[in-house]
């Protein structure tokens, strides 16, 4: 099945993979050997009180007040919701509504930044982080929340709810993504080859407070130099924590993987790592698998050691709409317009996507923040921007071989477009990821996704009503 | 020839057998049925919208049969059919006042500023997944006609402007518009609720003009207005209380700076004189 060997440590590994998949260009060569450089400070913020799954946060601020780098301004709305903390010394300006980038108006804090502060971060006080081997599960799990951390993939689920595991569920293995298998985003690539001893830190950390039995780190082949440079890490970590007398208790590895989109959508991850299929309307949990990103497992160990709480993320700013395209260290909450401009926004852009191509959100409007879960920032000439033409379905399949989830997405398109709701969850539709491959690989033109999308999105409004009929009675 | 005869023979029993399984049904696992229901079914109209909240019309007529809804509740048949099904029911046939679906809102693309151009699956919930569909207004009409798909009477049109008219003869406040609606922008209103907000926007001031021309941008001149108690300013939109409240009149409506507060005789958005600002607001 498998073509290509590499060689790790002396021993040839069959690199893994999942079934179906696709193949898109993936254009990372502009920006996979730029060194991440930091944004400069921009005068003012927008912090949606919304940027992840899950309850909104609680604004803890006020208009007027001033506020350090790395203050708690909104605290979590709920169990599934993390933390808020002002990313840069300023002045709140406003709380108020602001828009987000799905298009919805939203709660926000803006935070005007103080162009005098020296900017050193005021995180929680760092002594007591640094403790963490000695914390409780529970106070992890508690302080993992704190730190505002939500998943850095791009989903921005809370990342300490994945680690309350419910009772008879256990961690055994810990899966670290590292695939980043969107064309053109290359932020984690960086990370993993600048900061892998952030990395398994974080990941190590993580793993001991779960007492997890295995812990690998899933990177496709082509970041050759981050899996080289993890798995120096991994020896590094494992002597010190060796000569600190408290040696690792499970299994540290580094897993190269076939490049194959979308690898890195945890159920394929965890077919191509160990060829065990998460069951359809399960979860990865159900097989006592945790899967958190590489950037997740950076910012705990930031947390951690160095105090400093999720007030930045690495995003890549590439596409030909861009001059300087760029993988940069970006303060959350800075308007997209500011980034995009630092790195050369020409005027002849005609899209612009955060996120991945594949998954990513357009944009309506520039005057959006970079959010928590933001992992890059797209601008399309028109060169780049698909204007598809629609045609019949000529039934060849191709979605169907595309699909990693074995689903018919011309099926599941056909019955959407008419609005076969209750067939559509007879056909799993609710099993779709939205990966794309299937619209990716339609010789047709078909909008697949996009049906699929909306007819997820009618289901659920549907759900909706009917528990407000259920209150009602 | 035997094994013709023998085909021919194992069919002909099997059919007598079946015939005789049947006769057998029919005569004692009879269900005794209302013969009333057929013929209260065959007046109704057969469309099966669940206006009446019936999961469709034979639903609906074993619920008449039994007593439980009075033949008002069917808002599609006229009022000669229901006067008939509740004459021959002997019951009474009810008061239901009509209702027609309103829309809460005005920003047609002449009206609304648009901020980017969606360009993909000709669908409001489509569009509205995909950066909120490009309009300006987070809460405003799309304009990409999944009300007019969904209706099943032909009710709903878009105007050259894209908002959906809906026609107050032909709807039947069935209510399959509002599900529809990615932004829940309709409601099904009595026709006696005359004045209409035709907004959604939580926007006050500037801020609710830079987005509409026909935006209401919550300066609560109709709530002054209106009688007493009437019309109250909740989350910068009025509310209009007609339990609570005086009588609704037309002046509520006519120091309205952009014209979002309309008093609606018959349909929305049927003449012309489509709703404009007064004060000048004009879209960059």
């Amino acid at each position: 099945m498998t073509t290509t060997a590499v060689t790790s440590g002396g021993v040839v590994i069959q690199p893994a993979s999942f079934r179906h998949g696709i193949h898109p260009d993936e254009h990372k060569e502009r920006t996979e050997h730029l060194e991440v450089e930091r944004l400069p400070f921009v005068s003012s913020y927008i912090l949606p009180l919304s940027q992840h799954l899950g309850a909104p946060c609680r604004a803890v601020v006020t208009a007027g007040q001033s506020v350090t780098r790395g203050q708690m301004i909104a605290e979590p709305g709920g169990f599934v919701s993390p933390t808020l903390h002002s990313p840069v010394a300023g002045r709140v300006a406003n709380v108020g509504s602001h828009r987000h980038p799905n298009g919805s108006m939203v709660q926000a804090i803006e935070i005007k930044a103080d162009p005098f502060d020296d900017q050193t971060i005021h995180g929680p006080a760092g002594s007591t982080l640094k403790d963490w081997y000695d914390l409780s599960t529970d106070d992890f799990i508690a302080r993992v929340q704190q730190s505002g951390l939500v998943g850095m993939g791009g989903a921005a689920f809370p990342t300490h709810v994945k680690y309350k595991l419910p009772d008879g569920k256990r961690c055994e293995r810990l899966v670290i993504n590292g695939c980043e298998c969107e064309p053109y985003l290359t932020c984690d690539h960086r990370l993993m080859v600048e900061q892998p001893d952030a990395v398994v830190q974080g990941a190590c950390m993580v793993a001991t407070k779960l007492n997890a039995d295995q812990v690998v780190i899933g990177v496709e082949l082509n970041k050759l130099d981050a899996i080289v440079a993890l798995e120096e890490a991994c020896d590094r970590y494992r002597d010190q924590a060796t000569q600190a007398g408290r040696p690792i208790a499970f299994d540290l590895a580094v897993m190269p993987l076939k490049v194959k989109y979308p690898q890195g959508a945890e159920k394929m991850l965890i077919k191509a790592l160990f060829g065990e299929e998460v069951p359809a309307g399960k979860l990865p949990l159900d097989l006592n698998i945790v899967v958190n990103n590489v950037g997740s497992m950076a910012a705990i160990s930031d947390y951690f050691l160095r105090s400093q709480p999720v007030i930045e993320r690495l995003l890549t700013v590439s596409g030909s709409g861009v001059i300087r395209p760029a993988n940069l260290l970006v303060p959350i909450g800075t308007p997209v317009r500011e980034v995009l401009q630092h790195c050369g926004l020409r005027t002849d852009t005609r899209q612009v996507i955060m996120g991945g191509p594949m998954m990513g959100q357009p944009l309506a409007s520039l005057d959006v923040p970079v959010l928590k879960g933001t992992s890059g920032l797209l601008a399309f000439t028109e060169r780049e921007v698909v204007h598809s033409s629609e045609y019949a379905c000529v039934r060849c399949g191709r979605c169907l071989e595309a699909c990693g989830n074995f689903l018919n997405p011309s099926r599941l398109a056909r019955l959407a477009r008419v609005g076969r709701l209750d067939e559509l969850n007879g056909v799993h539709i609710m099993d779709c990821v939205e990966c794309g491959a299937c619209t990716f690989t339609c010789p047709s033109g078909i909008p697949i996704v996009h049906l699929i999308r909306a007819a997820k999105s009618a289901i659920r409004a549907r759900q909706a009503k009917e528990r407000r009929n259920e209150t009602k009675k | 020839m035997l094994t013709t005869l023998t085909a021919v023979g194992i069919m002909m029993g099997l059919g007598l057998f079946f015939g005789i399984g049947l006769a057998v049904a029919h005569r004692f696992l009879h269900v005794e049925e209302d013969p009333r229901l057929d013929l209260v079914e065959e007046n109704l109209p057969g469309s099966n919208c669940g206006a009446c909240g019936e999961a469709g019309c034979r639903a609906f007529a074993e619920s008449l049969v039994s007593g439980i809804n009075a033949p008002s509740k069917c808002t599609v048949s006229d009022p000669d059919t229901i006067e008939s099904i509740a004459a021959f029911l002997g019951v009474d046939a009810g008061a239901q006042e009509k209702q027609v679906a309103r829309l809460y809102c005005a920003g047609g693309i002449s009206q609304a500023r648009q901020i980017a151009e969606y360009e993909g699956y000709a669908s409001c919930r489509a569009a509205h997944l995909v950066g909120g569909g490009g309009k300006g207004c987070a809460w405003g009409c799309l304009g990409l006609a999944d009300c007019m798909t969904a209706c099943t009477f032909d009710a709903i049109h878009m105007n050259h402007d894209r908002l959906p008219v809906v026609h107050v003869d032909k709807c039947t406040a069935c209510g399959d518009c509002v599900d529809a609606c990615p932004r829940d922008l309709f409601e099904c209103l009595p026709v006696s609720h005359k004045l209409i907000v035709q907004c959604r926007a939580p926007l006050e001031g500037d801020a609710a003009r830079a987005v509409c021309q026909v935006t209401c941008d919550a300066c609560g001149r109709c709530a002054q207005d209106a009688a007493p108690g009437l019309i109250t300013m909740r989350n910068n939109l009025p509310v209009v209380d007609y339990a609570a409240g005086g009588p609704a009149l037309p002046e509520a409506t006519f120091r309205c700076p952009t014209g979002a507060i309309q008093w609606v005789e018959h349909g929305q958005f049927e003449h012309e004189d489509l709703p404009v600002a007064l004060t000048g607001v004009h879209i960059e």
